[in-house]
């Protein structure tokens, strides 16, 4: 419920929303941006990297929580292991039960793989499920693959990997009626056309929603075909190193079951690496969007088999985090609500951004109203600005909210505030790992049998992802993986397994006095104190 | 966080002093448990969490998901992590959207005692009777909409006498209705073929080989669909 204080200043946003209604925030042009995000992005601010001293990404400058899981240990002692007894011995190894890992482990089993699926929690608990607003496809009449690849250019500030961009865009329809023939309940008209509207950073309206449970159907629905096709499933075993063979291909990994404690050797001709991303590092203290086991465990078993990151110095903010009620702080407000016509208000009640610019520069807008211009709202965890969601309802008719938003609606009602009546308090919060592991379009690393997809990959959406296109990309290049690699096994031999590439890295780690953590951390550890 | 103010719960009948209003996930934490099970999310959508738990003097057992619910004085919980479920394989593709479809997969779902005890344990308010009753009546798409917003948490199925698996029927009924109901976005296909066709090929070509300064400008040119 909000303060006294708080409804007070509703008054003034209610004040000035009939003459805000009819204003446009100008948007800002390239130049303008750049210099928004080098004033107060957090991926800019003083001290907030320092550089990786080891593996192939030696030297460059990541955030300090990415450092710290890089210069860590392995988990196992490979001196320990016993690597002639496999518990599993599979074609393909998919790593990650989200969205990228069963999309690649259906269509790896669909090229004929016998393929084993590994997951840290249950599978579909990740990030995918918690997807509100929407997926990006360029499937309508004034739009096209190349005008979606502009965007998503422009979205990452220009350094995306054109090829890896190019198959986003081309293969988006052809995903989207993949999951319509396994029955994914997209928002549509009677007539069967997709209902779409605009996400931030896009120039056509080729956002596709289901309510705002978007990831969510999608992964319930892919989880369910992956269970119909009698895909194996690993729960509570992740995956905590890769192994090679003596030809230095990667082989299979070690699992860890995480209630008896036991460790499996699995072999496999190909490893698939989908563990998603990191917000659950907190990096620059943010609280998170993330589920629980985002914890950037593909990117460190990837990096010491020699696999090379890039733009993990890019951390996603997402504009509309909650910052007010305190219990669900960092939790995400769905873009969708801007998508649907909220404005972004100061304490003041004017409009101060374009509402739909892209995410890094919402997100540093907001942090200078509240920081520089000190026209932000004060609340528990430190400051916020308005989105005025009753503008939903106003402009598309009363029930909008309700129906369009049911997750959003249900998670403040729960603390007493109606969100389609009064206008709701945000802050940016972590959201995103725009970097991962380098990939090439089908979904290759430089390391021989390692394929890598979704969210632990990098070079898609170089420095920003726009909004709707993760989704897409888990789709995309999951599909990419189990495709290319079910192929690709057919002519492979596993030779003998080892552990050396984790031996040579500890040893290093040695070297350098850096033997005190141990990594990937598999789980936050929230213990005693209350978390973000 | 509103610390200052404390209160006692009781997690599986030991004693914790939580701060009052943090969610029970973050209560638990607070207490010293490290979550394995009976923790995914920590957002409201994947129903890893279902808790039920009752309060003092009252009788009746109240639900909730970890993430969501609120820490009050007095309560005593369990969380619900796992329940063993029933689930029928299939190839959708071959289904058609009617009740003969249903009831060859979940024929249970006609031991319904009409008791309500799932929407009554429903943590997203369903009315989960009802969408089971419209599965009954072989009505998919009235099931379909129905259920959209369940997140498969199995409370329901925990205290369900006639042993349904409400959520396995819900999910055989969207996919029915995605798949044979509604029709398919004629736009969508039609681009497809396009694009298998290489109808984009050279246009993407094109700007793949442009520079960065290139690209800004036609970027910042671009026209804008309202
Ligand atoms: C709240 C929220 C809202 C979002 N909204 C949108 C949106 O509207 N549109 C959009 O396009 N994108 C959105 N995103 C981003 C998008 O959902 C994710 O980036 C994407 O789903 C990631 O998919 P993934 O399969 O790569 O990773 P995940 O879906 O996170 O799956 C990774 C899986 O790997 C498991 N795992 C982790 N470590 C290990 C290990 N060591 N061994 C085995 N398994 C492991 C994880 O537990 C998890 O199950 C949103 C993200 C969040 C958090
Ligand atoms: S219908 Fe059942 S499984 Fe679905 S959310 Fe409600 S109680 Fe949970
Ligand atoms: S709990 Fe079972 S028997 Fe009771 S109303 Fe629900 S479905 Fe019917
Ligand atoms: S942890 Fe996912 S619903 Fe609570």
């Amino acid at each position: 419920m909000y303060t006294a204080e708080m409804l007070e200043l509703i008054k003034v946003v209610e004040q000035t929303r009939e003459k805000r209604m009819s204003e446009t925030f100008p948007r800002i042009n390239v130049e303008e941006k750049n210099k928004l995000l080098r004033g107060f992005h957090p991926d800019y601010m003083d001290g907030a990297m320092r550089p990786v001293q080891l593996g192939p990404n030696k030297g460059d400058a990541l955030p300090h929580e990415h450092v710290d899981i890089l210069e860590s240990r392995s988990w196992v002692d490979p001196a320990d292991v016993d690597l002639e007894k496999i518990d599993f011995d599979v074609d393909v190894l998919v790593i990650g039960g989200g969205g990228a890992g069963t999309s690649a482990a259906i269509m790896a089993a669909e090229g004929g793989a016998d393929v084993l699926m590994a997951t840290k929690l249950r599978h579909g608990d990740a990030n995918t499920m918690m997807a509100e607003g929407g997926i990006q496809a360029a499937d309508k009449e004034n739009d096209s693959p190349p005008i979606h690849y502009l965007d998503v250019m422009g979205g990452g500030g220009f350094l995306n990997i054109p090829e890896l961009v190019s198959a986003l865009v081309s293969d988006a329809p052809i995903c989207i009626e993949w999951l319509e023939n396994f029955g994914a309940m997209f928002s549509k008209f009677p007539d069967g056309t997709m209902n779409t509207i605009h996400g931030g950073g896009t120039s056509r309206r080729r956002m596709h929603f289901a309510h705002d449970y978007t990831g969510a159907e999608i992964m319930r629905t892919l989880r369910d075909e992956a269970r119909n096709r009698g895909v194996k499933v690993l729960e509570f075993a992740p995956a905590v190193e890769l192994l090679k063979d003596d030809q230095g291909q990667v082989a299979g990994a070690i699992l860890y079951n995480m209630e008896t404690e036991k460790y499996y050797i699995v072999r496999a001709k190909a490893v698939i690496m989908a563990t998603g991303g990191s917000g659950r590092l907190h990096i620059n203290e943010s609280p998170t969007t993330n589920h629980y086991g985002a914890t950037a465990d593909g990117i460190i078993m990837s990096y010491r088999a020699g696999a090379k990151l890039a733009f993990l110095n890019a951390t996603q903010f997402h504009p509309t985090g909650v910052a007010f009620p305190e219990q669900v702080v960092g939790q995400l407000v769905t873009e969708k609500v801007r998508g649907l016509g909220a404005q972004l208000v100061n304490i003041e009640g004017e409009q101060f951004f374009y509402p739909l610019e892209t995410r890094d520069a919402v997100s540093s807008a907001i942090i200078r109203e509240c920081r520089e211009r000190g026209k932000g709202l004060t609340v528990p965890s430190g400051s916020g600005v308005w989105l005025d969601s009753p503008m939903i309802d106003i402009i598309h008719g009363k029930g909008t909210v309700q129906e369009e938003l049911p997750a959003m609606f249900r998670m403040f009602d729960n603390f007493g505030i109606k969100m389609d009546e009064t206008p709701i308090i945000i802050y940016p919060t972590l959201h995103y790992q725009n970097g991962g592991v380098l990939i090439n379009d089908k979904a290759e690393t430089e390391i021989e049998g390692l394929y890598i997809a979704g969210e632990c990959a990098g070079g898609v959406h170089g420095r920003n992802r726009l909004m709707g296109n993760s989704l897409l990309d888990i789709l995309v290049f999951g599909r990419r993986a189990g495709m290319n690699a079910a192929e690709k096994i057919k002519n492979v031999k596993v030779g003998k397994l080892n552990l050396e590439h984790a031996a040579e890295y500890n040893q290093e780690l040695d070297k350098l006095g850096l033997n005190e953590r141990v990594s990937p951390i598999l789980i936050p550890d929230y213990r005693y104190k209350i978390s973000g | 966080m509103p610390e200052e103010k404390m209160v006692n719960i009781y997690i599986m009948n030991k004693q914790y002093e939580v701060p009052a209003g943090v969610t029970i996930m973050k209560a638990m934490e607070f207490a010293g448990y490290q979550f394995v099970r009976g923790c995914g999310c920590r957002g409201g959508f994947c129903g890893a969490c279902g808790t039920v738990y009752r309060k003092p003097g009252d009788f009746r057992l109240r639900s909730g998901l970890a993430c969501q619910l609120q820490a009050e004085e007095g309560m005593y919980l369990a969380q619900i992590p796992f329940y063993p479920a029933n689930r029928s394989t299939y190839d959708l593709q071959e289904l058609t959207p009617e009740l003969s479809t249903i009831l060859t997969h979940y024929p249970e779902v006609t031991r319904c005692l009409g008791c309500n005890q799932c929407t009554k344990i429903c943590p997203q308010g369903l009315d989960v009777m009802d969408y089971i009753a419209a599965a009954q009546r072989g009505d998919v798409e009235k099931a379909a909409h129905m259920s959209f917003d369940c997140i498969m948490c199995g409370l329901c199925v925990s205290r369900c006498p006639a042993e349904i698996v409400h959520y396995n029927v819900g999910i055989l009924c969207r996919r029915l209705y995605g798949r044979h109901i509604i029709p398919k976005a004629e736009h969508l296909a039609k681009r497809v073929e396009e694009i298998k066709s290489g109808k984009f090929d050279g246009e993407l070509n094109d700007l793949m080989g442009k520079s960065q300064e290139e690209l800004t400008k036609i970027y910042d040119d671009r026209d804008m669909e309202q």
